[in-house]
């Protein structure tokens, strides 16, 4: 491998595979900072293993993204020699942890969404994409489930972890406009019916994260200024550092393999 | 089926007699045989044919294809059982064989064998559910402890040791236990 950053070969279908790559890829970094420094061994073990499935996904979508760039690019010349600007991520998912409560709302709005998007790209015209979005699925539930039992249990526990998730989801809320943007590579996919329409997931994804907050006794927040930028390579400041740390290795000796 | 990595090592060369003298069916019943003996490093008491991880053998003029599939897809012993199985099969005379990992249709626990689900409660870790799938990953779960069979069990964490388990306790011999979730 050459030092330094790849030029990718932005094609919708590159672009669209990317952008959930990204998700998948950061989100799962994310938790994986969690790892050993957990409240408890139980929820150090649930963290690292979301991140693991998160992960998992991101390296089926990667590979699949090298095959449809078709320039020879595998899955960890994406993870580790693209620049911020060319990570396509939403902002929700590099997002900093910060304490436990923000953490299980950032992981509870995204498998919120999540969940349904896989489900219905299982009906994707893309095999590959059909096929990892039925695997993605069954894991997407799984976190919302665990996700939202947290949820409940910090809104409707004392006011130290009420005041906590109330903050977390208030703070976290801005960034859940740009999960259903749609723009031209989006409808690019729709129309070749790879894609979903992201508009069509708004009402599922609003009726459970209503239900839990809910039952956990915290507000929803209303709809005020939403931040976008992360689908086009424009991210929070987070991101950069993030990078810093997950591609040290490979940027300092690169093409090292271990 | 979707592909998303190839596994090749060649095999050492062993003299027996050539795969491609053989009936392709007696190839693959042994191909079969060898292959799904392997076992899941992070599950030893199962076997990848107990599991449901082996999908399918191909065998073409002696050219042997062994599919297999994820069970979550961060599954880190995936390159592990591709090198076992290559192995098994070197061994055995049999090879050069290919790997290839298949991602549909989805792995489910309802995959599992009978057989499978005996060994895994032999070794101390709850079967899935039969046929749960979907009702299972938002309904409220009963399950049995592995050990004395009491329905009194309460969970303790959504995550186990492994992606595929998660952590239980019986309330009436007081063990903890893993239990294999239902995907
Ligand atoms: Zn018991």
């Amino acid at each position: 491998m050459e030092s330094g950053s790849i030029q990718v070969t932005e094609t919708p279908l590159v672009l669209f595979v990317l952008r959930r790559a990204d998700d998948a890829l950061i989100l799962g970094h994310r938790l994986s900072e969690w790892c050993g420094v957990a409240p408890a061994m139980e929820e150090d073990m649930a963290l690292a293993n979301m991140g693991l499935d998160l992960i998992g996904q991101a390296r089926s979508l990667y590979a699949y993204a090298g095959e449809a760039e078709a320039v020879g690019h595998d899955e960890d010349a994406f993870a580790y020699c693209r620049d911020e600007r060319a990570y396509r991520n939403l902002l929700l998912v590099e997002q900093p942890n910060g304490d436990f409560a923000k953490t299980m709302a950032r992981q509870f709005l995204y498998a919120a969404f999540a969940y349904p998007y896989w489900r219905a790209m299982m009906g994707s015209a893309d095999a590959m994409l059909s096929a990892i979005a039925a695997k993605s699925e069954k894991e997407m539930a799984y976190h919302l489930r665990y996700c939202a039992e947290w949820i409940v249990r910090l809104g409707d526990g004392t006011t130290t972890s009420h005041a906590r998730a109330t903050a977390a989801i208030e703070e976290l809320w801005p960034f859940t406009g740009e999960l259903f943007e749609v723009d031209g590579v989006e409808r690019a996919a729709i129309a070749e019916g790879i894609g979903v329409d992201l508009e069509t997931l708004r009402g599922a994804w609003r009726s459970s994260v209503a239900e839990i907050l809910e039952k956990a006794a915290l507000k929803m927040p209303a709809d005020g200024w939403m931040q976008k930028g992360g689908r086009n390579g424009r991210h929070s400041e987070h991101l950069g550092h993030l990078l810093a740390e997950l591609q040290y290795v490979q940027r300092a000796i690169p093409g090292a393999i271990w | 089926m979707i592909s998303i990595a190839e596994h090749r090592i060649d095999a050492p060369r062993v003299p027996a007699a050539p795969a491609s003298e053989r009936r392709p069916e007696d190839l693959r019943a042994e191909v079969w045989r060898i292959a799904g003996a392997v076992v899941d490093p992070e599950i030893p008491a199962l076997s990848i044919a107990d599991l449901g991880v082996l999908r399918d053998i191909r065998v073409d003029r002696g050219a042997i294809e062994i599919f297999i599939t994820p069970t979550y897809s961060g599954c880190p012993a995936m390159n592990v059982i591709a090198v076992e199985i290559t192995l098994a099969l070197a061994k055995s005379g049999l090879g050069p064989a290919r790997v290839t990992t298949v991602l549909s249709p989805a792995w489910t626990t309802d995959w599992m064998s009978q057989e499978g689900r005996r060994k895994l409660k032999e070794y101390g870790v709850a079967p899935p559910q039969n046929g749960g799938g979907r009702r299972a990953l938002f309904g409220i779960e009963q399950i049995n402890c592995p050990r004395c069979d009491s329905a009194d069990t309460a969970q303790i964490a959504e995550f186990g040791s492994t992606s595929c388990k998660a952590l239980w306790r019986c309330n009436s011999c007081r063990e903890p236990f893993d239990y294999f979730k239902c995907h």
